[in-house]
């Protein structure tokens, strides 16, 4: 990993008894696209006004590369951002508003000029110099914002919710053109939203915070893949989880033995030593097959459940099956639809055998909570 | 009628503007032209008036009273320079630092009008007295001369009329700064403001507005109250309000207390015409 150039070590935040914060420890490398990614209310958006000097820290501290930036005030951090509804001012032009921190620092009028028309071209909004904010639609003051934090240089950008208020076809747009803008700087970007599918198509890697702490930490296809709690498999999208113990090891593999018996096997990796469980598949992951012809895709090496169908729903490029097992648990199931029409189709009440590879399965650990992530477990011994 | 109004829906502003306008020309206009007409009469209480066209009348009023013209609009600038003093920080700490006592604390800066004009006025010459509990504690205990006195002095006075209309001053303010998103004043700060200079760029600029009104709203009551010259003050701080007053009820001399209040109204305009002019320079846009 290259030297961090954001890292928050065991900042903690109170709101009178309230802790919105907690012994949060965090690194961004130089030049990352980080998410904070939680519910409303989980601290995500805390922790990004104490990076950015709006809220103070009751403890811990900040640092952005060697400097410890704990107790400046915002004006004195490298940091500049893009701000939930954007907070442009309103009684200056867009030119003024992108002008703005290079004014405070004194920059040459001609500079300004030039770096402004830069940054205009850079956020795709040339000749807008003169307009004002509220003459603008939503997604060109977001453009707006973007150039007003950009041009000042900033070795971290902070970005809360900025696309919240765009419509979903915008919004689309704009996750693309951010992800642009941010290769084509190259600077840190720390982005908080509670929208999963947005952090997942723009970060290189996602903190999943929950009261006030990061559950965990990684990769968007690792947190998808192997979430290491139930909220974090929930809050990243549908999965199915089943109880059960774990049995005996078989190579890289482990047996599992499901609360009704059946025995389906997991990456060993994956257990961590834990014995009670939860077992998950994502719903993409699991293939339907009518019982009786189990025995053509049945193999030693797939995971196997048998189940009733209850219901059908096409949404599309997929259909969602809901599936019944014998002992009353309830799987989605999404099917991709290959071909049209609906000779595939299941209807329901059809006994059906769910099918996967048990590489796909994930495995929570059931005894208490999962320890939050902790990426920074070697500082924090220290 | 609920008809017709159905398919002239462009009557309908009209006549929610019909009351007040109606009113405006009854207690406003006409009385406004009936003073107009006054000024340009002559005559006496017993010989009766008669209107003349006597333009006159104006150059010599204004020759006649302009020492109390000029202290008049000099006393309004002062005590809207004051007001505003102590007005903006008392509206910026309710709107931005009120948090849940804001309605509280608007309350109270409002409760002094609970009790009358006059009362709350003559209060005060008993707090200023010469050896009232204030002034009188401090000469007793040496920290004053015993000739010192602030009654039936400019500082009374001008007092006087600051604390009666800061009301007037803090509300429209309030209102200005309580619609400000602090979240610009946090962009500033974020775009290398200091908290000053973010005050200054954003906070002031987008406050105009109440800037504006609050100085009306103080400075034409000022400059045409006669109250408190009359409770607080000497003959040297005479206004032009106490002219007028004692010239229509004392002197009965109708038309040249009709032409003064026509020249402090013009006064006043033109005072404000500037004064508008001054502030379009700033951003006046919301």
């Amino acid at each position: 990993m290259p030297e961090a150039d954001v890292r928050l070590d065991r900042v903690t935040k109170r709101f009178g008894s309230f802790t919105a914060v907690d012994e949060l420890s965090l690194e961004v490398p130089e030049g990352e696209f980080f998410s904070l990614l939680g519910p409303s209310g989980c601290g995500k958006t805390t922790t990004l006004r104490m990076i950015g000097g709006f809220e103070e820290v009751t403890s811990g501290t900040i640092s952005l590369g060697d400097e410890d930036v704990t107790d400046l005030p915002p004006f004195k951090r490298a940091t500049n951002t893009v701000f939930q509804n954007y907070a442009l001012f309103p009684h200056l032009t867009v030119f003024e508003n992108i002008a703005f921190g290079l004014r405070r620092r004194k920059t040459p009028i001609g500079e300004i000029r030039r770096q402004v028309a830069s940054m205009l071209k850079l956020v795709e909004l040339p000749g807008y110099e003169e307009r004002r904010p509220n003459q603008v639609s939503g997604g060109q003051q977001q453009r707006v914002a973007l150039a007003r934090a950009l041009i000042n240089n900033p070795r971290v950008l902070l970005l809360d919710e900025p696309l919240g208020a765009l419509d979903l076809k915008l919004r689309k747009q704009m996750q693309v053109e951010l992800k642009r803008i941010q290769s084509e700087i190259g600077i840190t970007f720390i982005f908080v939203t509670h929208d999963q599918e947005e952090a997942m198509t723009m970060s290189d890697r996602i903190a999943v915070m929950r009261a006030g702490r990061i559950e965990q930490l990684g990769a968007p296809e690792e947190l998808y893949e192997r979430p290491r709690s139930e909220f974090v498999a929930g809050f990243l999208g549908v999965s199915n989880l089943l109880d059960g113990d774990v049995a005996e090891r078989d190579g890289e593999l482990v047996q599992i033995r499901l609360a009704n018996g059946v025995i389906i096997r997991a990456p060993a990796a994956a257990t961590n030593g834990a014995t009670k469980v939860r077992v998950g598949i994502r719903p993409e992951k699991l293939r339907v097959v009518h019982q009786g012809a189990e025995a053509a895709s049945d193999t030693a090496e797939t995971n196997g459940l048998d189940g009733t169908v209850f219901d059908a729903s096409y949404v599309g490029v997929s259909t969602q099956y809901l599936v019944k097992t014998a002992d009353g648990h309830t799987l989605t199931v999404y099917a991709q639809n290959l071909t049209s029409g609906a000779s595939e189709a299941l209807s329901e009440g059809q006994r059906v055998r769910l099918t996967w590879n048990p590489q796909h399965t994930f495995v929570i650990d059931d005894e208490g909570r999962v320890e939050s992530a902790a990426p920074l477990e070697e500082e924090s011994t220290t | 009628m609920l008809g017709w109004l159905r398919h002239h829906k462009g009557v309908v502003p009209y006549l929610f503007l019909l009351p007040g306008g109606l009113w405006l020309i009854v207690f406003f206009v006409l009385p406004l032209l009936t003073t107009a007409s006054v000024a340009l009469q002559e005559g006496s209480l017993a010989s009766g008036y008669r209107l003349t066209f006597n333009f006159g009348i104006f150059p010599e009023a204004i020759g006649r009273w302009d020492t109390q013209l000029l202290r008049s609009l000099q006393y309004g600038l002062i005590v809207t320079v004051l007001a505003m003093l102590i007005g903006y920080p008392m509206a910026y700490t309710i709107a931005f630092r009120g948090g849940r006592y804001k309605n509280i604390l608007l309350l109270l800066v409002i409760l002094p009008f609970f009790t009358s004009f006059i009362i709350r006025t003559i209060s005060w010459k008993f707090i200023l007295a010469d050896q009232g509990f204030i002034l009188g504690t401090l000469k007793e205990i040496g920290i004053l001369d015993q000739g010192f006195r602030l009654l039936a002095t400019p500082i009374a006075v001008i007092s006087g009329i600051t604390y009666n209309f800061l009301p007037f001053v803090v509300l429209p303010l309030y209102v200005a700064l309580e619609r400000i998103d602090p979240r610009l004043i946090e962009a500033a700060t974020d775009l290398y403001a200091s908290r000053f200079q973010a005050f200054l760029r954003v906070t002031l600029p987008l406050s105009i507005s109440g800037v504006f009104a609050a100085s009306l709203l103080s400075f034409i009551p000022a400059v045409g109250d006669y109250l408190n010259a009359e409770l607080l003050g000497s003959r040297n701080e005479t206004m032009i309000g106490n002219v007028i007053q004692r010239l229509f009820l004392v002197n009965r001399d109708y038309p040249e207390a009709a032409a003064l209040s026509l020249i402090l109204m013009a006064g006043i305009l033109v005072s404000i015409f500037f004064y508008s002019r001054l502030l379009r320079g700033q951003e006046l846009t919301i």
